[in-house]
């Protein structure tokens, strides 16, 4: 569900930190040093990086064409290769009879049979393309607030981890507390009230 | 500020009294509501409630969903001492709507669904699309913003306590 779509879901972040200046400049180099890599021919399973909302398939950073408005847009991308794992069971089977013909014996150890279950699922990867996912984020620097546009949790552990690499800055995410903490306007004795805060009861 | 993995844990609790406490405030107090956001002119249930229940180590779930979905379970659930931990929401601000889904401890905004905006048919439309969708789940979120940031308050004051506390289980129990 990107931005555009007819529904979206939405986690939201603070920006904590500041880039040094030309900070435009390096937002484009954190980009285009950590945008997504193919991993079509390669023997890896999975690929993370930054890539273009309007040319998700063609990840590039030129010029202002990731600025829309005061925001700079863009999307994550990860790629992911499943194997199904009777295939990988197939062709492992495959290989262990093939390594037991080679050698004459009878058994392999527990090492060799890792080593063999390893080179299967690398020459699988090979020839298994990679199932693209695209999450679109709307960030907003001079707020310090960042919109990413997928609840997923394991897609949000691997923005929080890029954005972190690629620009040394964090991001703290907007649940409740943080909310209260970062962005209600409460005072420092209201902040320090509500570190201490028990859960109320609504029943007698 | 706390560290991140313990506050989220330790003050779930804030998102669940905070979505409890505006059913109570749709049901009984729509001045509120109204006095809180001028521009709104409607603020109603969706069609989905989640609420959950722990007793000892146990926790008992009870969903709610359906466009004319009776609220007496949830009522019920409350009454066994349930807090609402994902609620949908209908907004109107004049003749616009939006429909979204709060989850109480991540505020994680689902099914966000915004007033019709203009078709992107070429590249040049890109942008005006990016900036128009922002402003409405701007609206959206700022809603949010804005009625949280009231309930903390209201919750650190002594009226939570002395008011509003004996206004909902009097609310909860009826």
């Amino acid at each position: 569900m990107g931005l555009l779509s007819s529904t979206v879901s939405i986690t939201r972040y603070k920006v904590e930190g500041k880039l040094e200046e030309p900070v435009m400049e390096n937002v484009i180099r954190g980009l285009r040093k950590n945008s997504l890599v193919e991993i079509d021919n390669e023997p890896l399973e999975k690929a993370v990086g930054w890539t273009s909302f309007e040319t998700p398939f063609l990840p590039r950073f030129e010029g202002d064409s990731f600025i829309v408005g005061s925001h700079f847009l863009f999307s994550l991308r990860i790629d992911k290769k499943s194997i199904p794992a009777k295939i990988v069971k197939k062709y492992f089977d495959a290989e262990v009879a093939k390594r037991l013909a080679e050698s004459g014996r009878e058994h392999l150890s527990r090492n060799e049979k890792q080593d063999a279950k390893e080179h299967v699922v690398n020459v699988l990867s090979l020839r298994i393309p990679a199932t693209p996912s695209m999450y679109d984020i709307l960030w907003s620097y001079e707020d310090a607030s960042l919109w990413f546009f997928s609840t997923q949790k394991a897609a949000n552990e691997e923005l929080e981890t890029l954005f972190t690499k690629s620009f040394r800055l964090t991001l703290i995410r907007l649940f409740p507390y943080t909310v209260a903490d970062l962005s209600a306007g409460l005072s420092e004795a209201d902040r320090d009230a509500l570190s201490k805060l028990n859960p109320s009861r609504f029943t007698e | 500020m706390l560290d991140i993995s313990v506050s989220y844990n330790r003050y779930k609790f804030l998102g669940y009294e905070f979505l409890t406490w505006l059913w109570y405030l749709m049901e009984k107090d729509r001045e509120m509501l109204r006095r809180m956001d001028p521009e709104m002119t409607e603020l109603d249930m969706g069609n989905r409630i989640l609420l959950e229940n722990h007793i000892h180590d146990a926790v008992e779930s009870i969903t709610i969903r359906g466009d004319d979905a009776g609220l007496e379970e949830g009522i019920l659930a409350l009454r066994k001492g349930a807090f609402v931990t994902e609620l949908s929401l209908i907004y109107k601000s004049g003749d616009q709507e939006w429909r979204f889904t709060v989850k109480g401890e991540s505020f994680h905004i689902a099914n966000l669904k915004v007033p019709e905006s203009g078709v992107v048919e070429t590249k040049d439309d890109m942008e005006g699309a990016v900036l128009e969708k922002y402003y409405l789940y701007e609206k959206a979120l700022r809603w949010l913003d804005t009625f949280f940031s009231y309930f903390i308050k209201l919750r650190l004051s002594e009226d939570w306590q002395a008011e509003v506390i004996p206004q909902m289980r009097k609310w909860i129990a009826s």
